[in-house]
């Protein structure tokens, strides 16, 4: 087992999903309750790097990670160091190619609730706010927590897109997934079988998690 | 107006809107202290929209509302409050009771301007009020459509509302239930001195439980009365179509040797009240209450069938228990005259399918409703 590897992992799909949980609640909120005439396109961005190949995602990230482009450029101005090859570039990476995993489960959430139970929560006076604290949020909480473990598990498996922009510099960018497929070039499969399992379990679990949940909404009607 | 009438209009509600689009509107109504107000209309009429901008979920482009004293909506001078601000106990058609928290917990949301402790109580106290003692613990889920619906009904008054806004509340449960809550909304009435405004398209429902009912159409305010008086006397032929009106008319003005009478067919009908107002020659609708025709006895002609006699033969039988409903046609109209008489004097009479038979139109029921430009009641 590669702890190291493992931990970069872990790593990258914590922040990952911590990071997705905010933007995916206001990013899926809006598209659950507004209706404008850009939203299927708006749509149709979120949900993209769900089809695109990995390797092609990664390759116009890694493109637009570069100096010269002004991403990579206003990144370097920032921070002084690079995107392409350092942790901070794959977890920026992975937040674009998670980015339907967060926003979709929370949307599919929010467009289960009536219209008129906020509308009902305004009457009763609350406001804005304490509606989405008391009402909205007590009722969507198991999409949110899909979302979470759908990012977190989808990150750890991450390939092409991880390789394509980070490489694998050890303790930096090179993630379990990558370690196993490493060992395999190595012809070390024994290796890999350790690792192949690792993450199997935790798929497993995750996947669980989020299976049971949703089988515990107890206010629907069975 | 009055200043000494200043207290009550403090608390009343008065809503004027107009609007061209998207949902056309043009509607004026008020509604005192511990009245109730019944919108009622078919589908589409614009009701829910109405108890909508009341409680600030909707604004329209033009109009004022005020309620209480203050005013709470007022287009031109740009003020809108939220709804939170407005203090509205809105009860919706499927009650929007949240799924998540219990029946208690749900009356405990609309009590934030109590102090933390006191919450509890005062949401058992208002369960206990529309007998939900004992269920307090209970989800929505958990409940039957009454139950629901007491539930948003304890929630909406837990606020101490400004006013009681109803939106078809009775039509999500069954017969029995909805009579037993009617009473209960009956008997709430005297306890809560706000203004209650029912939406509903039940004019059983609405001439029951409102003291006046405002007949919208197409967001149109057509004409606001007590029921009784709104039955028998429609502003318009199309108040008197929505109220489910039969024997509308078209007579012709005329001037005969004892004074003016109303032309209708080959009679003269003699009519109480109205024609004064009417130049002859004027066509001009009229309507007749089914109550206020009588029908001639062919064994004992009696007093009363001097009185505005016609003949008509019967198109149209139908029994419908202890009540007998009658239509005669004429050979000049199309439309039917409709009555109504007792199963069984319909049979001592031998009315039948293809009769001809004579009634009488008593003067004082004939109820004219000379055209006038269309436009929103007022008060």
């Amino acid at each position: 087992m590669e702890w190291t590897a493992l931990s970069v992992s872990l790593r990258l799909a914590a922040l990952t999903s911590l990071l997705l949980l905010p933007l995916g609640l206001w990013l899926g909120r809006t598209l659950a309750l507004s209706h404008f005439r850009g939203k299927p396109l708006c749509e149709a961005l979120v949900a993209l790097p769900l089809v695109m190949p990995p390797t092609v995602l990664g390759f116009y990230l890694m493109q637009s990670f570069g100096q010269q482009a002004p991403l990579g450029a206003f990144w370097a101005s920032l921070t002084g160091t690079s995107l392409n090859f350092t942790f901070s570039g794959i977890l920026l990476a992975s937040l674009v190619a998670n980015l339907p995993f967060a926003v979709q489960p929370i949307q599919r959430a929010f467009e289960t609730i009536p219209p008129n139970l906020r509308e009902a929560a305004w009457c009763s006076g609350l406001s804005p706010g304490r509606t989405l604290l008391r009402i909205e949020l007590p009722l969507v909480w198991p999409g949110l927590v899909s979302a979470l473990a759908l990012t977190f598990a989808h990150t750890l498996g991450e390939f092409g897109v991880i390789l394509m922009v980070g490489g694998a510099i050890d303790g930096e960018t090179r993630t379990l997934a990558i370690a196993i497929y490493d060992r395999v070039q190595a012809f070390d499969e024994s290796g890999a079988a350790v690792m192949s399992a690792m993450l199997l379990l935790v798929s497993f679990v995750t996947i669980g998690v989020v299976y049971g949940l949703a089988g515990r909404r107890r206010w629907h009607r069975g | 107006m009055v200043e000494s009438a200043s207290s009550q209009r403090q608390v009343r509600l008065t809503v004027s809107l107009q609007q061209a689009g998207p949902i056309p509107l043009a509607a004026e109504f008020y509604c005192e202290a511990g009245e109730l107000l019944a919108l009622v209309g078919p589908s589409g009429s614009g009701k829910t929209t109405l108890l909508r901008t009341i409680a600030g979920l909707y604004r329209p482009a033009q109009g004022v509302i005020r309620c209480a004293g203050e005013t709470w909506f007022d287009a031109e001078a740009g003020r809108s409050l939220r709804p939170q601000q407005r203090r509205v106990g809105l009860v919706f058609q499927d009650y929007a009771l949240f799924p998540h928290l219990d029946a208690r917990a749900n009356v405990m949301v609309a009590l934030d301007h109590l102090p933390a402790a006191e919450r509890g109580p005062a949401a058992e106290r208002w369960l206990t009020r529309v007998r939900l003692d004992g269920l307090t613990g209970r989800l929505p889920s958990e409940l039957s459509g009454g139950q629901r619906q007491r539930v948003a009904l304890a929630r909406a008054l837990a606020r101490e509302p400004r006013v009681l806004l109803l939106d078809e509340p009775f039509s999500a449960v069954d017969q029995v239930t909805r009579r037993r809550l009617q009473r209960e909304l009956a008997l709430l009435r005297e306890e809560i001195q706000i203004p209650i405004v029912l939406v509903t398209h039940d004019l059983d429902e609405a001439a029951a439980l409102a003291d006046r009912i405002c007949v919208l159409h197409a967001g149109r305010s057509l004409q606001q009365a007590p029921a009784e008086q709104l039955f028998r006397r429609p502003s318009s032929p199309e108040v008197a179509r929505l109220l489910d009106r039969h024997n509308v008319f078209t007579g012709t003005v005329v001037e005969g040797g004892g004074g003016r009478r109303l032309q209708w067919g080959p009679w003269c009908l003699e009519v109480a009240d109205g024609l004064a107002a009417l130049a002859p020659g004027q066509r001009v609708s009229w309507y007749l209450p089914p109550s206020e025709v009588v029908l001639h006895r062919r064994d004992r002609p009696s007093q009363g069938e001097r009185e505005n006699p016609i003949q008509g033969q019967v198109v149209e039988m139908a029994v419908l228990g202890g009540i007998t409903s009658v239509a005669l046609a004429f050979d000049h109209c199309e439309d039917t005259l409709r009555f109504e008489l007792p199963t069984h004097a319909a049979r001592r009479n031998g009315l039948a399918r293809g009769e001809t038979v004579g009634v009488s139109l008593l003067a004082a029921g004939i109820h004219l409703m000379p055209d006038r430009p269309s436009r929103p009641c007022r008060w």
